[in-house]
Protein backbone atom coordinates (compact mmCIF):
# COMPACT_ATOMS: atom_id res chain seq x y z
CA UNK A 1 0.00 0.00 0.00
CA UNK A 2 1.71 3.52 -1.00
CA UNK A 3 1.66 6.61 0.89
CA UNK A 4 -1.29 8.42 -1.44
CA UNK A 5 -3.18 5.65 -0.39
CA UNK A 6 -3.69 6.12 2.66
CA UNK A 7 -3.79 10.24 3.06
CA UNK A 8 -6.27 10.33 0.27
CA UNK A 9 -9.45 7.88 -0.41
CA UNK A 10 -10.19 7.35 -4.31
CA UNK A 11 -12.19 9.96 -5.52
CA UNK A 12 -15.32 8.26 -5.42
CA UNK A 13 -15.28 7.53 -1.80
CA UNK A 14 -14.25 11.51 -0.83
CA UNK A 15 -18.08 13.11 -1.54
CA UNK A 16 -20.52 11.60 -2.66
CA UNK A 17 -21.86 14.51 -3.95
CA UNK A 18 -18.93 15.18 -6.20
CA UNK A 19 -19.28 11.49 -7.80
CA UNK A 20 -22.86 12.02 -8.55
CA UNK A 21 -21.45 15.16 -10.67
CA UNK A 22 -19.51 12.90 -12.61
CA UNK A 23 -22.44 11.69 -14.45
CA UNK A 24 -23.33 15.90 -15.33
CA UNK A 25 -20.84 16.60 -17.25
CA UNK A 26 -22.86 17.71 -20.66
CA UNK A 27 -20.33 16.21 -22.80
CA UNK A 28 -20.08 12.84 -20.99
CA UNK A 29 -24.40 13.03 -20.88
CA UNK A 30 -24.30 14.10 -24.74
CA UNK A 31 -21.83 10.94 -25.74
CA UNK A 32 -23.64 8.57 -23.82
CA UNK A 33 -27.14 9.15 -24.76
CA UNK A 34 -26.20 9.14 -28.03
CA UNK A 35 -24.95 5.98 -28.07
CA UNK A 36 -27.91 4.57 -25.90
CA UNK A 37 -30.60 6.71 -27.59
CA UNK A 38 -30.52 4.91 -31.25
CA UNK A 39 -31.23 1.57 -29.33
CA UNK A 40 -33.84 2.70 -27.01
CA UNK A 41 -35.54 4.10 -29.52
CA UNK A 42 -35.23 1.05 -32.03
CA UNK A 43 -36.01 -0.87 -28.64
CA UNK A 44 -39.61 0.82 -28.04
CA UNK A 45 -41.19 0.79 -31.24
CA UNK A 46 -40.51 -2.97 -31.66
CA UNK A 47 -41.67 -4.02 -28.43
CA UNK A 48 -44.47 -1.55 -29.00
CA UNK A 49 -45.20 -3.14 -32.06
CA UNK A 50 -45.14 -6.54 -31.34
CA UNK A 51 -47.70 -5.53 -28.07
CA UNK A 52 -50.04 -3.70 -29.72
CA UNK A 53 -50.42 -5.72 -32.41
CA UNK A 54 -51.01 -9.45 -30.26
CA UNK A 55 -52.54 -7.57 -28.04
CA UNK A 56 -55.49 -6.26 -30.96
CA UNK A 57 -55.27 -9.10 -33.49
CA UNK A 58 -54.11 -12.37 -31.27
CA UNK A 59 -55.42 -11.67 -27.83
CA UNK A 60 -58.08 -13.24 -26.52
CA UNK A 61 -61.90 -11.40 -26.05
CA UNK A 62 -62.82 -10.96 -22.29
CA UNK A 63 -65.63 -12.94 -21.37
CA UNK A 64 -67.75 -10.13 -20.03
CA UNK A 65 -66.45 -6.93 -21.86
CA UNK A 66 -65.57 -8.54 -25.48
CA UNK A 67 -63.18 -6.80 -27.26
CA UNK A 68 -62.85 -3.64 -25.75
CA UNK A 69 -60.95 -4.85 -23.36
CA UNK A 70 -58.09 -4.58 -25.90
CA UNK A 71 -58.41 -1.11 -25.01
CA UNK A 72 -56.17 -2.28 -21.76
CA UNK A 73 -53.16 -2.30 -23.88
CA UNK A 74 -52.71 1.00 -24.84
CA UNK A 75 -54.42 2.48 -21.35
CA UNK A 76 -52.83 0.59 -18.94
CA UNK A 77 -49.05 0.79 -19.93
CA UNK A 78 -49.95 4.84 -20.29
CA UNK A 79 -51.20 4.57 -16.57
CA UNK A 80 -47.93 3.43 -15.64
CA UNK A 81 -45.86 5.68 -17.25
CA UNK A 82 -48.24 8.44 -15.67
CA UNK A 83 -46.71 7.61 -12.39
CA UNK A 84 -43.61 6.19 -13.13
CA UNK A 85 -42.97 9.58 -15.01
CA UNK A 86 -43.98 11.64 -11.42
CA UNK A 87 -42.06 9.79 -9.63
CA UNK A 88 -39.02 10.23 -12.11
CA UNK A 89 -39.63 13.91 -11.67
CA UNK A 90 -39.91 14.08 -8.63
CA UNK A 91 -36.51 12.28 -8.14
CA UNK A 92 -34.87 14.68 -10.52
CA UNK A 93 -36.42 17.29 -8.49
CA UNK A 94 -33.91 15.98 -5.19
CA UNK A 95 -31.21 15.37 -7.24
CA UNK A 96 -31.62 18.78 -8.38
CA UNK A 97 -32.39 20.84 -4.97
CA UNK A 98 -30.33 18.29 -2.91
CA UNK A 99 -27.15 18.44 -5.10
CA UNK A 100 -27.56 20.70 -7.61
CA UNK A 101 -27.01 17.98 -10.16
CA UNK A 102 -27.18 20.38 -13.24
CA UNK A 103 -28.70 18.07 -15.76
CA UNK A 104 -31.23 16.99 -13.31
CA UNK A 105 -33.21 20.61 -13.64
CA UNK A 106 -33.53 20.18 -17.79
CA UNK A 107 -34.11 16.20 -17.01
CA UNK A 108 -37.14 17.85 -14.81
CA UNK A 109 -38.37 20.36 -17.14
CA UNK A 110 -38.19 17.87 -19.94
CA UNK A 111 -40.18 14.99 -18.09
CA UNK A 112 -42.88 16.97 -17.43
CA UNK A 113 -44.65 17.60 -20.81
CA UNK A 114 -44.42 13.69 -21.92
CA UNK A 115 -45.36 12.91 -18.87
CA UNK A 116 -48.68 15.44 -18.87
CA UNK A 117 -49.23 13.69 -22.62
CA UNK A 118 -48.99 10.08 -21.16
CA UNK A 119 -51.33 10.79 -18.51
CA UNK A 120 -53.91 12.67 -20.78
CA UNK A 121 -53.34 9.69 -23.26
CA UNK A 122 -54.28 7.68 -20.03
CA UNK A 123 -57.58 9.85 -19.04
CA UNK A 124 -58.53 9.71 -22.47
CA UNK A 125 -57.90 5.95 -23.46
CA UNK A 126 -59.91 5.19 -19.69
CA UNK A 127 -63.31 6.96 -20.91
CA UNK A 128 -62.89 5.49 -24.05
CA UNK A 129 -63.22 2.26 -22.38
CA UNK A 130 -65.35 3.73 -19.88
CA UNK A 131 -68.46 4.63 -22.22
CA UNK A 132 -68.96 1.33 -23.35
CA UNK A 133 -68.24 -0.62 -19.93
CA UNK A 134 -69.99 1.69 -17.36
CA UNK A 135 -72.11 4.03 -19.67
CA UNK A 136 -70.07 7.16 -19.12
CA UNK A 137 -67.48 9.14 -20.27
CA UNK A 138 -66.63 10.16 -17.16
CA UNK A 139 -67.54 9.29 -12.79
CA UNK A 140 -65.86 11.35 -10.09
CA UNK A 141 -64.45 8.30 -8.84
CA UNK A 142 -61.21 7.73 -6.56
CA UNK A 143 -59.10 6.49 -9.26
CA UNK A 144 -60.27 8.83 -12.04
CA UNK A 145 -60.19 11.67 -10.02
CA UNK A 146 -56.56 11.18 -8.29
CA UNK A 147 -54.97 11.12 -11.97
CA UNK A 148 -56.61 13.93 -13.16
CA UNK A 149 -55.36 15.64 -9.81
CA UNK A 150 -51.73 13.89 -11.12
CA UNK A 151 -52.50 15.50 -14.63
CA UNK A 152 -53.05 18.67 -13.10
CA UNK A 153 -50.09 19.19 -11.47
CA UNK A 154 -48.10 17.81 -14.58
CA UNK A 155 -49.64 21.30 -15.84
CA UNK A 156 -48.66 23.01 -13.03
CA UNK A 157 -44.84 21.85 -12.90
CA UNK A 158 -45.06 22.61 -16.43
CA UNK A 159 -46.17 25.90 -16.02
CA UNK A 160 -43.98 26.87 -12.41
CA UNK A 161 -40.78 26.34 -14.24
CA UNK A 162 -41.32 28.78 -17.05
CA UNK A 163 -42.96 31.75 -14.93
CA UNK A 164 -39.63 33.20 -13.67
CA UNK A 165 -37.58 35.56 -15.48
CA UNK A 166 -34.58 33.32 -13.59
CA UNK A 167 -34.70 29.67 -14.79
CA UNK A 168 -33.07 28.75 -11.72
CA UNK A 169 -35.88 29.59 -9.74
CA UNK A 170 -37.94 28.57 -12.19
CA UNK A 171 -36.27 25.61 -11.46
CA UNK A 172 -36.36 25.37 -7.73
CA UNK A 173 -40.13 26.03 -7.25
CA UNK A 174 -40.65 23.48 -10.15
CA UNK A 175 -39.26 21.11 -8.16
CA UNK A 176 -40.67 21.83 -5.10
CA UNK A 177 -44.37 21.65 -6.12
CA UNK A 178 -43.01 18.14 -7.59
CA UNK A 179 -42.00 16.89 -4.32
CA UNK A 180 -45.22 18.18 -2.80
CA UNK A 181 -47.24 16.31 -5.81
CA UNK A 182 -45.58 12.58 -4.68
CA UNK A 183 -47.73 12.14 -1.88
CA UNK A 184 -50.47 12.01 -4.82
CA UNK A 185 -49.35 8.60 -6.10
CA UNK A 186 -50.16 6.52 -2.97
CA UNK A 187 -53.30 7.91 -3.27
CA UNK A 188 -53.31 6.76 -7.33
CA UNK A 189 -52.07 3.00 -6.33
CA UNK A 190 -53.85 2.80 -3.27
CA UNK A 191 -57.26 3.91 -4.32
CA UNK A 192 -59.22 0.93 -5.26
CA UNK A 193 -58.36 -0.37 -2.06
CA UNK A 194 -59.26 2.49 0.17
CA UNK A 195 -62.37 3.58 -1.46
CA UNK A 196 -65.40 1.92 -2.94
CA UNK A 197 -64.79 2.74 -6.83
CA UNK A 198 -66.44 1.48 -10.45
CA UNK A 199 -62.75 1.11 -11.38
CA UNK A 200 -61.67 -1.71 -10.77
CA UNK A 201 -58.28 -3.46 -8.07
CA UNK A 202 -55.27 -4.23 -9.53
CA UNK A 203 -54.90 -7.27 -11.58
CA UNK A 204 -51.23 -7.10 -11.76
CA UNK A 205 -48.51 -6.57 -8.50
CA UNK A 206 -45.25 -7.11 -7.42
CA UNK A 207 -46.24 -9.22 -4.51
CA UNK A 208 -48.86 -11.74 -5.75
CA UNK A 209 -49.07 -13.73 -8.78
CA UNK A 210 -51.29 -12.13 -11.37
CA UNK A 211 -54.64 -13.05 -11.82
CA UNK A 212 -55.27 -12.07 -15.56
CA UNK A 213 -55.27 -14.86 -18.34
CA UNK A 214 -51.75 -15.68 -19.60
CA UNK A 215 -52.63 -14.86 -23.00
CA UNK A 216 -53.55 -11.39 -22.11
CA UNK A 217 -50.67 -10.59 -19.77
CA UNK A 218 -48.20 -11.41 -22.27
CA UNK A 219 -48.68 -8.66 -25.18
CA UNK A 220 -49.39 -6.47 -22.17
CA UNK A 221 -46.05 -6.89 -20.90
CA UNK A 222 -44.31 -6.27 -24.22
CA UNK A 223 -46.75 -3.00 -24.79
CA UNK A 224 -45.63 -1.66 -21.35
CA UNK A 225 -42.24 -2.44 -22.13
CA UNK A 226 -42.15 -0.88 -25.55
CA UNK A 227 -44.01 2.21 -24.18
CA UNK A 228 -41.71 2.22 -21.48
CA UNK A 229 -38.11 2.62 -23.90
CA UNK A 230 -40.32 5.01 -26.22
CA UNK A 231 -40.76 7.52 -22.99
CA UNK A 232 -37.41 6.83 -22.18
CA UNK A 233 -35.93 7.80 -25.50
CA UNK A 234 -38.11 11.02 -25.74
CA UNK A 235 -36.95 12.37 -22.37
CA UNK A 236 -33.06 11.74 -23.54
CA UNK A 237 -33.86 13.33 -26.62
CA UNK A 238 -35.46 16.31 -25.23
CA UNK A 239 -32.84 16.73 -22.49
CA UNK A 240 -30.00 16.12 -25.16
CA UNK A 241 -31.43 19.27 -27.28
CA UNK A 242 -32.05 21.30 -24.12
CA UNK A 243 -28.23 20.83 -23.44
CA UNK A 244 -27.30 22.09 -26.64
CA UNK A 245 -29.79 24.89 -26.21
CA UNK A 246 -28.13 25.62 -23.26
CA UNK A 247 -24.59 26.08 -24.13
CA UNK A 248 -25.64 27.83 -27.49
CA UNK A 249 -26.98 30.35 -25.25
CA UNK A 250 -24.24 30.49 -23.26
CA UNK A 251 -21.75 30.91 -26.22
CA UNK A 252 -24.13 33.55 -27.46
CA UNK A 253 -23.78 35.66 -24.36
CA UNK A 254 -20.05 35.26 -24.08
CA UNK A 255 -19.95 36.33 -27.26
CA UNK A 256 -22.48 39.53 -26.73
CA UNK A 257 -19.79 40.48 -23.71
CA UNK A 258 -16.40 40.33 -25.56
CA UNK A 259 -18.33 43.00 -27.65
CA UNK A 260 -16.96 46.39 -26.87
CA UNK A 261 -19.81 49.16 -26.43
CA UNK B 1 -65.37 -7.47 -33.26
CA UNK B 2 -67.23 -5.81 -30.63
CA UNK B 3 -66.89 -2.20 -29.81
CA UNK B 4 -64.60 -1.33 -32.87
CA UNK B 5 -65.02 2.31 -32.93
CA UNK B 6 -63.39 2.48 -28.95
CA UNK B 7 -60.99 0.36 -29.64
CA UNK B 8 -59.90 1.93 -32.45
CA UNK B 9 -59.83 5.54 -31.18
CA UNK B 10 -57.58 4.06 -27.97
CA UNK B 11 -54.73 2.89 -30.25
CA UNK B 12 -54.77 5.72 -32.45
CA UNK B 13 -54.18 8.18 -29.55
CA UNK B 14 -52.09 5.81 -28.19
CA UNK B 15 -49.56 5.72 -30.98
CA UNK B 16 -50.10 9.41 -32.28
CA UNK B 17 -49.28 10.82 -29.06
CA UNK B 18 -45.93 8.93 -28.56
CA UNK B 19 -45.09 9.27 -32.25
CA UNK B 20 -45.51 13.17 -31.88
CA UNK B 21 -43.73 13.12 -29.09
CA UNK B 22 -40.74 11.27 -30.45
CA UNK B 23 -41.06 13.36 -33.73
CA UNK B 24 -40.95 16.75 -31.60
CA UNK B 25 -38.33 15.56 -29.79
CA UNK B 26 -35.80 14.63 -33.45
CA UNK B 27 -36.78 17.55 -34.70
CA UNK B 28 -35.69 20.12 -31.78
CA UNK B 29 -32.78 18.06 -31.07
CA UNK B 30 -31.93 18.42 -34.63
CA UNK B 31 -32.00 22.09 -35.18
CA UNK B 32 -30.66 22.51 -31.64
CA UNK B 33 -27.48 20.72 -33.25
CA UNK B 34 -27.23 22.44 -36.00
CA UNK B 35 -27.31 26.37 -34.18
CA UNK B 36 -25.01 24.71 -31.94
CA UNK B 37 -22.60 23.91 -34.78
CA UNK B 38 -22.88 27.23 -36.15
CA UNK B 39 -21.87 28.81 -33.51
CA UNK B 40 -19.29 26.32 -32.02
CA UNK B 41 -17.82 23.86 -35.11
CA UNK B 42 -15.99 22.29 -32.93
CA UNK B 43 -19.43 20.88 -31.52
CA UNK B 44 -20.55 19.16 -35.11
CA UNK B 45 -20.07 16.02 -33.66
CA UNK B 46 -22.05 16.82 -30.78
CA UNK B 47 -24.85 13.39 -30.53
CA UNK B 48 -23.67 11.48 -33.29
CA UNK B 49 -22.64 9.15 -31.16
CA UNK B 50 -19.02 8.22 -29.07
CA UNK B 51 -16.66 8.21 -31.79
CA UNK B 52 -18.02 11.16 -33.91
CA UNK B 53 -18.00 13.09 -30.53
CA UNK B 54 -14.11 12.19 -30.17
CA UNK B 55 -13.17 13.26 -32.88
CA UNK B 56 -14.63 16.80 -32.95
CA UNK B 57 -13.71 17.31 -29.46
CA UNK B 58 -11.03 20.44 -29.15
CA UNK B 59 -8.44 20.58 -27.10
Amino acid sequence: MDASSVVAPPPSERNPGRSLHRFANPGRFLRLSGAVLPWLAAGGAGFLAIGLIWGLFFAPADWQQGDAVRIMYVHVPAAWLASAGYLGLAVCSVFALVWRHPLADLAAVEIGPVGAGFTALCLATGSIWGKPMWGAWWVWDARLTSVLVLFFLYLGHIAVVRAFDDPVRGYRSGAILALIGVVNLPIIKFSVDWWNTLHQPATISFTGAPTMYVGMLWPLLFAAIGYTLVFAAIVIARTRAAVMERRTRALLMARAEQVPA
Amino acid sequence: MTHLPYIVASYALGVLVPASYAVAAFIRMRSARRRLAVIDPRAKGVGTGPRAHRASAGP
